[in-house]
């Protein structure tokens, strides 16, 4: 089932809809939120196309 | 002078043997690649026949055999190139957190990986294609829609080779040189690397460059902000440079719509270009690409925090108006000059690697796509890439470093205009070869024409209405490519598809 694919439109939601993080606030190891948010987006971005990688061969 | 910092001939001496070290190790690739792969070559099923499978296909493409290590580096490696390293944190030096579209653009271009680039990876092995072009060709049977594809890449690519050689030269004046001597020695150099080695070279040496790259940068990133005060006063200081718009946003109301439609339009591009798509192809199965896409985003991480380098930058105090010097100033100035010459080295050899692709890239596009096929065979494909080549270092040498930049940014523009033809090829929707052409002479006009009338920026202002923001010029005109091929296919629908849909 191609299902898992829907995972990966995640990363596109989460990154071009700006205002969401163009905040300084909550801080992270003294970095902005605006900063560590698009990080965070990193590892999860790799494990969403992990899991469409195993589960799309799966099945 | 102030705050700036000069090398000494330590930092040159080591810059020279691990540059030296890399080319010879290229250049002379098909002599140690016996005892470096053991008795794996010899297995029968070797992919290297078939299609083609002669010396051409060997040099262009690998043969086809790259397991997912060596893509992985060798995709990664033609991505994030000399330039990233120097122009990333040169923007984050002038403008702040706008400068981070590259960090979203890195980011979700690896969802389209997985699930476009497979797709193309099969259609291109089971054709036995090496580029774009051929696949279209394939498909629609229109000579016309190849040349388009081909003449976009080729045209597209020349800048970027052009972009590497000026990260060469930059860190060649950081040395302490001055004139055209070592830009001609870095140009001999990446020749000899290419000439030898094809696509093997940047392949096998692609780690070198990665694992160089990555302990310059490391030492960087934990070292400045032990030495400077840490990231939170990083961030303070950078707030007085460009200023927040409150207490509580990063960047201001007009800069989201931009830093959103360039990190995708960036995103649409970066996988059109020639040289990745022939990292792509040269992989040895659909499923090493799939794979690829779940560990490249390791490179993201890199790129961000090589982009904080050019706050570290104004922490250390550096005053330059040349920002594409404030990476090996920030080295110079607080490394010892030993570990200044290695990081310089990385540089150079990251762009020597993705330099390589890309002069790789273009020719297979001349010799399979634009010239005649009688003229088809390795020795034509080495001289095509030479020409490539000549043609950047033409652009360095007679046009200024600001203007390769612009270059650069109609190359994005042109190549854009072949994602019709490229991806709705794989698509249900029927477009039709004429409707794609008609769409990218209309793009291509309308994003050329928008980049002539703004001054040659990367945004445009649109306004509809009350409504009014700036958005990628880039992304208007595919837009407006995309309905122009819609409605043209519609009125002339395609006749008799030569490749069945897949």
């Amino acid at each position: 089932m191609k299902i898992f694919n829907i995972l990966l439109i995640a990363p596109f939601v989460g990154l071009l809809w700006v205002p969401f993080y163009n905040h300084q606030t909550p801080m992270l190891l003294g970095f902005p939120f605006f900063y560590w948010y698009q990080f965070a987006w990193v590892p999860v971005t790799s494990v969403l196309i992990w899991l469409a990688w195993k589960k799309g061969a799966q099945s | 002078m102030n705050g700036i910092p000069a090398a000494d001939t330590l930092a040159l001496v080591v810059f020279i043997l691990f540059f030296g070290v890399t080319i010879i190790a290229g250049s002379t690739v098909s002599h140690w690649k016996k005892w470096f792969s053991g008795g794996k070559k010899s297995s029968p099923s070797t992919p290297v026949e078939g299609h083609g499978g002669h010396g051409t296909e060997e040099w262009g493409l690998g043969g086809r055999q790259f397991g997912v290590w060596v893509t992985w580096f060798l995709v990664g490696g033609d991505f994030y190139t000399a330039y990233t390293v120097i122009a990333v944190p040169a923007l984050v030096y002038a403008v702040g957190a706008y400068g981070f579209f590259a960090l979203p653009y890195t980011i979700i271009v690896y969802p389209f990986i997985f699930v476009v680039m497979p797709k193309l990876w099969k259609i291109a092995h089971d054709g036995g294609h090496a580029t774009a072009a051929d696949m279209i060709r394939a498909r629609f049977g229109s000579r016309a829609l190849e040349l388009a594809v081909a003449f976009s890449g080729l045209i597209a690519v020349m800048p970027y080779i052009a972009l590497q050689l000026i990260g060469i030269r930059t860190v060649v004046q950081a040395l302490g040189f001055s004139g055209e001597i070592p830009l001609i020695i870095a140009f001999v150099s990446l020749a000899a690397y290419t000439w030898m080695g094809g696509l093997h070279a940047p392949a096998l040496t692609a780690f070198i460059k990665d694992i160089m790259i990555y302990i310059a940068v490391i030492a960087a990133v934990t070292l400045i902000p032990i030495k400077l005060g840490g990231y939170g006063h990083m961030f303070d200081v950078m707030n007085n440079v460009v200023a927040m718009p409150d207490a509580d946003h990063v960047m201001k109301a007009g800069q989201l719509m931009p830093y959103a439609t360039l990190a995708l339009s960036s995103a649409l591009a970066a996988f059109l270009y020639p040289h990745t798509l022939t990292g792509i192809l040269a992989a040895k199965s659909a499923d090493t690409v799939k794979q690829n896409a779940v560990y490249l985003p390791i490179y993201t991480i890199v790129l961000g925090l090589i982009a904080l380098l050019g706050m570290m930058a104004h922490v250390a105090g550096i005053d330059t108006t040349v920002s594409s010097m404030v990476v090996p100033y920030l080295f110079l100035k607080l490394f010892p000059d030993w570990f200044a010459g290695f990081a310089f080295a990385a540089i150079a050899v990251g762009a020597l690697v993705p330099a390589a692709v890309m002069a790789i890239g273009a020719a297979n596009l001349l010799t399979n796509n634009i010239l005649p096929k009688r003229y088809a065979g390795v020795t034509t494909s080495r001289i095509a890439a030479l020409g490539v080549k000549l043609g950047a270092l033409l652009c360095v040498l007679f046009l200024n470093a600001k203007f390769a930049i612009d270059l650069q940014l109609l190359g994005g523009v042109i190549i854009l205009q072949t994602f019709p033809a490229l991806i709705f090829g794989l698509t249900k929707f029927r477009f039709s070869s004429t409707g794609m052409l008609t769409g990218w002479i209309v793009g291509t006009v309308v994003g050329l024409g928008i980049c002539w009338a703004d001054g040659l920026k990367p945004v445009h202002t649109l306004a509809i209405g009350g409504w009014s923001e700036l958005v990628s010029t880039g992304l208007i005109a595919l837009v407006v490519n995309i309905i122009v091929t819609g409605v043209v296919s519609m009125i002339v629908p395609q006749r008799n598809l030569a490749v069945a849909s897949r």
